[in-house]
């Protein structure tokens, strides 16, 4: 009988990354609170929310944004995607030898001024300096506690009374680093989007915005997003792809490397379902932030085929939009 | 300023589509009979699939997805070369993009990676070189694979490593021809008529750029098939496809080509001489749907043996044949005699994660696209 070995398919946010979850981490794990598979679970009777994310990029510091800021955005980003306002973080490094004094430093002043801009806190931490070549460079972890300010929000509650809106423009974080990981040599104004996302949640929320879910798009971009509620709330989500905001930087990397823009990742993006009368304020309120000048309304709830997602082209055909599979790799002609 | 959404833009426009559509509708109703049109290149199933074209077209027009995914029609048997040369101690194998997740007989090429063996994949295969000057102390294995279209590339590539004397890099050679194929999905080896239902083919464009529209004139002349070469973007098909009614209602079988902007009869003469520099036809190749076809693909000349990694490493190199799963309807799916979801093993056990018929191998595979587009 052969090994099994993990490959590099199964950390993708996709397809083996989601089989690769249920079949040994929810297998081991069962709860109520995890099989509900939010972006932070709802603890403490519906008054926190409670995440954590390990950071690994490569390379560390990319145009946009670096390690320690995705790594404060990507945990309070969670959170706040349950409505929550982070307050407290906890901080893991695992640091390889030999790694500059002065990258570290840089790293944790980019954490320290995203903290401040979630009103957030590290409040623990640990540290691990391991031999070289036991990891690359250095890994983080961050787990943070939110204060959530407005109950219910849950991918599990979309129904066809919801429209589907993000909040800006695409796939800038994926293509940003295969660009930079890639060193593909062309200049362009492509940068990450990684951004907190408490301030958007926070205008939303205050307006009273009848916010039903969120979720920001990370591995596995917006396709995934889009898959996963259709599955969670037995829906069929029907979008209109060029209502889909793309920037041209995004969709030029796309075109050359047989790429979809839905399938690439964003660490300042996030797909919303709001209740429909709700839909032009919300959009509105977005549009106030400068990274979400093309905020838009992407699609629609319907109960045409439950738990799909429907691409719908501007002449008139449709087709289904599937979760992304495999490695991002290009098709090859 | 030029941006490069200007370069595909006007071939995407829902009116120019649309317009098309109903040129098409009036068309087809001149032909009272049922029309089949072949796309060879997995390029231009990819497009039909994701732009929903099939939708556009009247009943009586319909897409057979040909034999044109390099990825694809890989039998198991050169993955399984490919797997051994990555598990010899170092050697680093370079491929091009799907390859590594197409399983052979056994395991793919990204599940020897996850067991040590040192992967790569590259946009160029003159990547390769640098991959070569920065690892002198392994052999760098090029496993090249495509049609008339990346074939240049690889001569390209052996031409460098010739005239730099870089001793460190092999080739594994699985390049394809398109023309012997497409005749075998319409007569047998003795010139016989095999049954399928291809009236018309919708020729490949980036092999076109290469070899020329030439290379399609006896499908015209000598069976009869309007050949209409085409662009990859929805316009440049539904173009194509109306040139093609155009010429079965007017009775004419001759080829056309649409796609004027890269394509001429000649094709590109400086890199026919350097496949003809370094290659000759080798006697046969085992298709995978299609078995084996004879003259269908490219091999090193006997005098490059020294850097044929097929010959260097012929003892470590799998021999034994992989057949085909008798269920699987590939090879009736590329004759047009069956669509995807006839195949009983399509979507169920038979998934682009685990692809059992070649069909399903690749995102330009006839079933794979079924799979992941849908037929809505």
């Amino acid at each position: 009988m052969k090994k099994k070995t993990i490959t590099l398919a199964q950390g993708n946010g996709g397809e083996e990354n989601n089989e690769l979850i249920s079949k040994v981490f929810y297998k081991a794990f069962k709860n109520e609170i995890l099989e509900q598979s939010e972006d932070a679970a709802v603890i403490h009777g519906g008054e926190l929310a409670f995440s954590t994310d390990s950071f690994t990029v490569s390379p560390l510091f990319f145009a946009g944004a670096d390690i320690g800021k995705l790594a404060v955005c990507g945990t309070c980003n969670d959170l706040a995607m349950m409505g929550a306002k982070p307050k407290y973080l906890t901080c893991s490094v695992i640091i390889e030898e030999g790694f500059e004094l002065e990258s570290l430093e840089r790293i944790v002043e980019s954490m320290q001024r995203e903290l401040e801009i979630n009103g957030a806190i590290v409040v623990s931490g640990d540290t691990k300096v391991v031999p070289r070549g036991s990891v690359d460079k250095i890994f983080i972890n961050t787990t943070g506690i939110g204060e959530i300010i407005k109950k219910g929000i849950s991918s599990n509650s979309i129904t066809c009374d919801d429209v589907i809106l993000v909040n800006r423009d695409i796939g800038c974080h994926g293509a940003t680093i295969f660009v930079a990981r890639e060193g593909m040599e062309m200049s362009s104004a492509l940068e990450s989007d990684c951004n907190s996302l408490y301030p958007q949640v926070k205008a939303l929320l205050d307006a009273n915005i009848a916010i039903t879910a969120m979720r920001d798009a990370t591995r596995g971009g917006a396709a995934a997003v889009l898959n996963e509620w259709a599955k969670q709330s037995d829906v069929c989500i029907e979008v209109e792809e060029e209502k889909i905001p793309v920037s041209d930087e995004v969709g030029g990397i796309c075109e050359m490397l047989g790429f979809e823009a839905t399938a690439l990742a964003n660490e300042g993006t996030f797909v919303l379902a709001v209740k429909k009368e709700d839909s032009d304020k919300a959009v509105e309120i977005l549009k106030s932030f400068d990274v979400c000048a093309k905020a838009s309304i992407i699609g629609s709830v319907t109960s045409m085929h439950p738990k799909k997602v429907i691409l719908k082209s501007a002449w008139g055909t449709k087709r289904f939009l599937e979760t992304p599979t495999g490695e991002l790799l290009p098709r090859i002609c | 300023m030029m941006e490069l959404s200007n370069l595909y833009d006007d071939f995407r426009n829902p009116d120019t589509i649309k317009a098309y559509a109903s040129k098409i509708t009036l068309l087809a109703k001149k032909l009272d009979r049922e029309i089949g049109i072949m796309e060879v290149c997995g390029g231009h199933t990819h497009t039909i699939m994701k732009y929903g074209l099939p939708q556009l077209m009247p009943k009586n027009i319909d897409f057979i997805h040909g034999p044109g995914c390099p990825v694809c029609i890989m039998p198991k048997e050169r993955i399984d070369h490919a797997y051994a040369l990555a598990m010899q101690e170092d050697v680093i194998l370079v491929t091009l993009g799907d390859m590594i997740k197409v399983p052979g007989s056994n395991e793919s090429l990204q599940d020897a990676r996850s067991k040590g063996a040192d992967v790569r994949f590259v946009y160029s295969p003159l990547d390769t070189l640098k991959i070569a000057l920065e690892n002198p102390t392994k052999e760098v294995i090029f496993f090249a694979i495509g049609f008339e279209t990346t074939t240049p590339m690889t001569a390209a590539l052996l031409d460098l490593i010739i005239k730099k004397d870089i001793q460190n890099i092999k080739l594994h050679i699985n390049h394809v021809t398109v023309p012997e194929v497409m005749t075998t999905l319409l007569v047998d080896s003795d010139n016989r008529s095999v049954k399928n239902r291809i009236d018309a083919f919708l020729g490949p464009s980036h092999v076109s750029v290469i070899t020329g529209s030439k290379i399609y004139e006896p499908f015209a002349l000598e069976y009869g098939k309007p050949v209409v070469v085409s662009g990859f973007e929805p316009v440049d098909v539904m173009q194509s496809i109306a040139m093609i009614l155009e010429q079965l209602i007017e009775n004419r079988s001759e080829v056309e080509i649409q796609y004027t902007r890269a394509v001429d009869r000649g094709g590109n003469k400086e890199a026919q001489k350097l496949i003809e520099k370094y290659f000759e036809k080798a006697p046969t190749f085992l298709w995978r749907g299609l078995g084996e076809v004879a003259h269908s693909s490219w091999k090193l000349k006997d005098v490059y043996n020294t850097y044929d990694a097929e010959v260097i490493y012929d003892a470590v190199l799998p021999k034994e044949q992989c057949m085909d799963h008798k269920l699987c309807l590939c090879g009736e799916i590329l004759k047009g005699m069956a669509k995807p979801p006839q195949c009983t093993i399509f979507g169920k056990s038979c998934i682009p994660s685990n692809p059992i018929g070649s069909c399903m191998v690749s995102s330009e595979g006839a079933c794979a696209a079924y799979y992941r587009y849908g037929n809505l």
